[in-house]
């Protein structure tokens, strides 16, 4: 049976055309050409712009008939299209006042906000060419990659080590070795080194297209443009940014950016996107118009009464999340993800915004957030809120969550940097953020909880310890950009040093960083780079720089070993042990009739924490049988935590008979005796204390 | 519109059915090999595609492979590849295809890769 909608029935030109389906939008294959359907609500017309690939004018422009229009969507179908040649664009018609909230421009060849493959930039940092009529060309793909039998992890949320990457940054470095630096595929490359390492997840900063030369910034230096380098700047929803993979040329990223997808799950590897629905590389009032603005600007953006653009995002404008229309893109756009990509979780970059209403007010139920939590095709997802944005809206530990949001723990960042510099008063939060922050996540339990110490915004551990003061001067912004409060110490000199006891402090305390991390409840994520001491110079906000500041330098596994092996044995010791990986919060209790609650609390003396604002010392033993609520017994662990400059005698809580205690870890250890692979701690040969060096953690594991 | 530059002379060596391709795979010239080759497949049928003249591949000139792979391997076929350009080659691991083929460096090789096949 032969469907009998396969042929035309009108004509333009030599384009053979018929009426569309207003569903789905974008452009989709039907049997003999291609379907094409756009909203826009307030355009009081529509043009289909089709160009020859790399075209430097229009191959033809062909009117939406009014009774291809369908309520406020324009649907069309032409046939006979070669499909892998083609590109295309709308012009939209409608007034232009911006005071009523209009910027329509026919001028203009306007990008599909549904495109789901992007031309125009198909090779990172090609300079633009000023004169291109179209510079984002929304292309043609087929959605018919082979997966075989890959499916996306599901890994239990508790049990996930998160690797903050950068695509380009992870290979562009000239030491990496890999065939196509910077790309999709050259992660693939990398793959035995995240192996090794032990993560089992990695969270890729924006891959969506992005436009890198969106920075009027140079660099006063250099004289050089400064690029938009991390892509916190979103060009095309729906499309990986051609500019990441190798055969970008091709016009083959789809294919590319899944085989990578496919080859992570293969080496149980899970893969988070960071996503940008906040707001748009559009700008605001002197932006640039390339696809929303001129579709429909008044849908799709948060508008003042006088029609300029709200700027909660602190990039010009703001993305209209709570808006029924903005919404449904939002939500076709993940499930396209999640289901055409295997995509397993995403980390929404300024979230908050996703729970504001269209003047801009918080929503105490948004309707966005609501919808992705419940959503079918989601449901099995990994939901990461960054809970504030550029706004002032704060929501960390508040985030509306139906059970089903995490959240990057902003205080349990703060409070581990100021716990690790020895301020005073940070004793009892610390405790309660190494639970998983039961006072934020009473009800979610502690994988709400992202725990980190470090990630792409602000210093990286190595600078954390290095620079009291951002120096961002290279950002051509004279340092007024990036954050002010870091919660960094230099440890008593700004910048490199040759002082082997300086170097020694701060290599010492960034380890204390790592270890602590690991032993936290919650889901620990580190930024690629700490691993091997990487240094940004003290820049805390290189959202602009395509060089070494952000390149991860291959030789450095080599040339820090020592640190590398300390991560790999923290990642390794939390594996083994279930014990740090609970589901639910410590009930300070003892329900599984151990002699022991599930969480105990000590100082230097046993059972009696110094909860004085005073302190800075601090220790907690973990009762393995305990482990996931008893289900998965476990060793005991102790970790103490001595941030005073002085050293202290820890006494041990005695262990059950026949165990004892064996050290994994001493930060105040040189290396290779500075930490021990799970299994072959070294027993103690002192079962009643342990004399904890200046600045320094312990982690003992009773078996 | 003009007749893609694609050639695909097919010949019959004992069991194997050699199919060498020259010219451009693309959008325009693929469906034309697929016209080609599905007709040749049949069960047990070991073919082998000589890409060693393919002069560029695009996106839809893998799908046709795939296309392939899946309609002989539907029917206890072989299917093997030998000549593959580097660059063809090097786009074809990077985006997955290679991942369902065996590829080798000549002609023979290949055909004895194919007579070995049970």
């Amino acid at each position: 049976m032969q469907r009998i909608d396969i042929y035309p029935t009108h004509r333009h030109d030599n384009f053979l055309l018929r009426t569309g389906r207003p569903y789905p939008f974008g452009a989709t294959f039907v049997p003999g050409g291609v379907n094409f359907a756009i909203f826009s609500r307030h355009a009081t017309g529509c043009t289909l712009v089709l160009f020859e690939k790399n075209g430097a004018a229009p191959l033809g422009e062909i009117p939406f008939p009014n009774e291809f229009r369908i309520g406020n969507v324009f649907a069309m179908v032409v046939f006979d299209l070669d499909y892998e040649n083609v590109e295309y664009g709308y012009r939209l018609h409608g007034p232009y006042r911006p005071g009523d909230g209009h910027r329509f421009d026919s001028d203009l060849i306007l990008l599909d906000p549904y495109a789901r493959l992007v031309g125009g930039r198909d090779q990172w940092g090609q300079t633009p060419n000023p004169h291109n009529p179209f510079p984002h060309r929304g292309r043609l793909v087929y959605d018919d990659f082979d997966w075989v039998s890959d499916h996306p992890l599901e890994l239990p949320q508790e049990d996930l080590v998160i690797y903050e990457m950068h695509v380009r940054g992870f290979t562009r470095h000239p030491s990496s070795g890999v065939k196509h630096p910077g790309t999709f595929a050259a992660i693939r490359e990398k793959i035995p080194y995240l192996k090794a390492l032990g993560v089992n997840c990695v969270e890729l900063m924006p891959i969506h297209e992005f436009d890198e030369f969106d920075n009027d910034f140079v660099n006063p230096f250099t004289g050089q443009p400064l690029l938009n380098y991390w892509g916190y700047s979103p060009v095309g929803f729906f499309a990986p940014k051609a500019g990441y993979a190798a055969t970008g040329a091709l016009g083959m990223q789809t294919d590319e950016f899944k085989a990578l997808v496919k080859e992570l799950h293969r080496h149980g590897i899970e893969i988070i996107l960071d996503v940008v629905y906040n707001h748009t590389g559009e700008g605001g009032e002197d932006g640039h118009t390339f696809s929303w603005r001129g579709i429909d600007n008044k849908t799709y953006y948060m508008l003042r009464p006088d029609g300029s653009y709200q700027n909660f995002s602190g990039c010009g404008n703001t993305l209209n999340c709570n808006n029924p229309v903005v919404r449904n893109m939002v939500l076709d756009c993940l499930r396209y993800w999640a289901a055409e990509y295997h995509i397993d979780g995403f980390r929404f970059d300024l979230a908050s915004i996703m729970g504001r209403d269209a003047q801009g007010r918080p929503l105490a139920n948004p309707p966005l957030l609501e919808a992705l939590a419940y959503d079918p095709i989601l449901g099995k997802c990994k939901l990461i809120a960054e809970a504030w944005d550029a706004g002032g809206l704060y929501q960390v530990g508040s985030f509306p969550a139906y059970d089903r949001w995490a959240e990057w723990n902003g205080k349990y960042r703060d409070t581990l940097r100021r716990f690790l510099k020895g301020d005073l008063g940070q004793v009892q939060e610390m405790a309660l953020q190494i639970q998983g922050a039961p006072n934020l996540y009473a009800e979610r339990g502690p994988t709400a909880s992202i725990n980190f110490v470090t990630c792409h915004d602000g210093f990286t551990l190595a600078d954390l310890f290095s620079y009291n003061e951002k120096h961002n001067l290279a950002n051509g912004e004279e340092n007024r950009d990036g954050a002010n409060d870091n919660y960094s110490w230099n440890c008593g000199h700004e910048g490199p040093t040759d002082d082997p006891e300086l170097s020694a402090l701060r290599r010492r305390l960034m380890k204390n960083a790592v270890a602590i991390l690991m032993v936290s409840q919650g889901v620990p994520m580190i930024h690629m780079g700490d691993e091997v001491a990487h240094t940004k110079l003290g820049n805390n906000n290189t959202y602009c720089q395509d060089n070494e500041l952000n390149w991860f330098d291959w030789r450095r596994p080599e040339s820090e070993a020592d640190m590398l092996n300390f991560f790999k044995q923290c990642i390794a010791f939390r594996a083994a042990h279930p014990v740090l990986r609970n589901r639910f919060h410590f009930q300070n209790l003892d329900y599984v009739d151990s002699g022991y609650p599930d969480i105990s609390w000590h100082g230097v003396e046993t059972w009696n924490p110094d909860w004085s604002a005073h302190s800075r010392t601090l220790a907690f033993m973990l009762c393995g049988r305990h482990a996931r609520a008893g289900a998965e017994p476990d060793d005991y662990i102790y970790v103490a935590m001595n941030m005073h400059w002085e050293s202290h005698a820890f006494e041990l809580p005695r262990l059950p008979a026949q165990l004892r205690w064996r050290v994994f870890a001493n930060t105040s250890m040189p290396p290779p005796v500075d930490v021990y692979a799970p299994g072959k701690e070294v027993l103690l040969r002192d079962q009643r204390a342990f004399l904890i060096g200046p600045r320094s953690v312990v982690i003992l594991v009773g078996r | 519109m003009t007749t893609p530059e694609i050639r695909v002379p097919i010949q019959q060596i004992g069991e194997i059915t050699v199919a060498a391709i020259s010219g451009e795979l693309n959008g325009r010239s693929a469906p034309l090999v697929q016209d080609k080759l599905l007709p040749l497949v049949a069960p047990g049928c070991k073919i082998l595609l000589d890409m060693r003249d393919v002069s560029y591949m695009s996106s839809a000139g893998l799908r046709i492979l795939l296309l392939l792979y899946r309609q002989i391997a539907g029917q206890q076929g072989h299917v093997v590849l030998s000549g593959l350009p580097d660059a063809i080659r090097d786009t074809m691991a990077i985006t997955g295809f290679l991942d369902f083929f065996e590829d080798y460096d000549t002609r023979p090789a290949a055909m004895a890769a194919l007579q070995a096949r049970a």
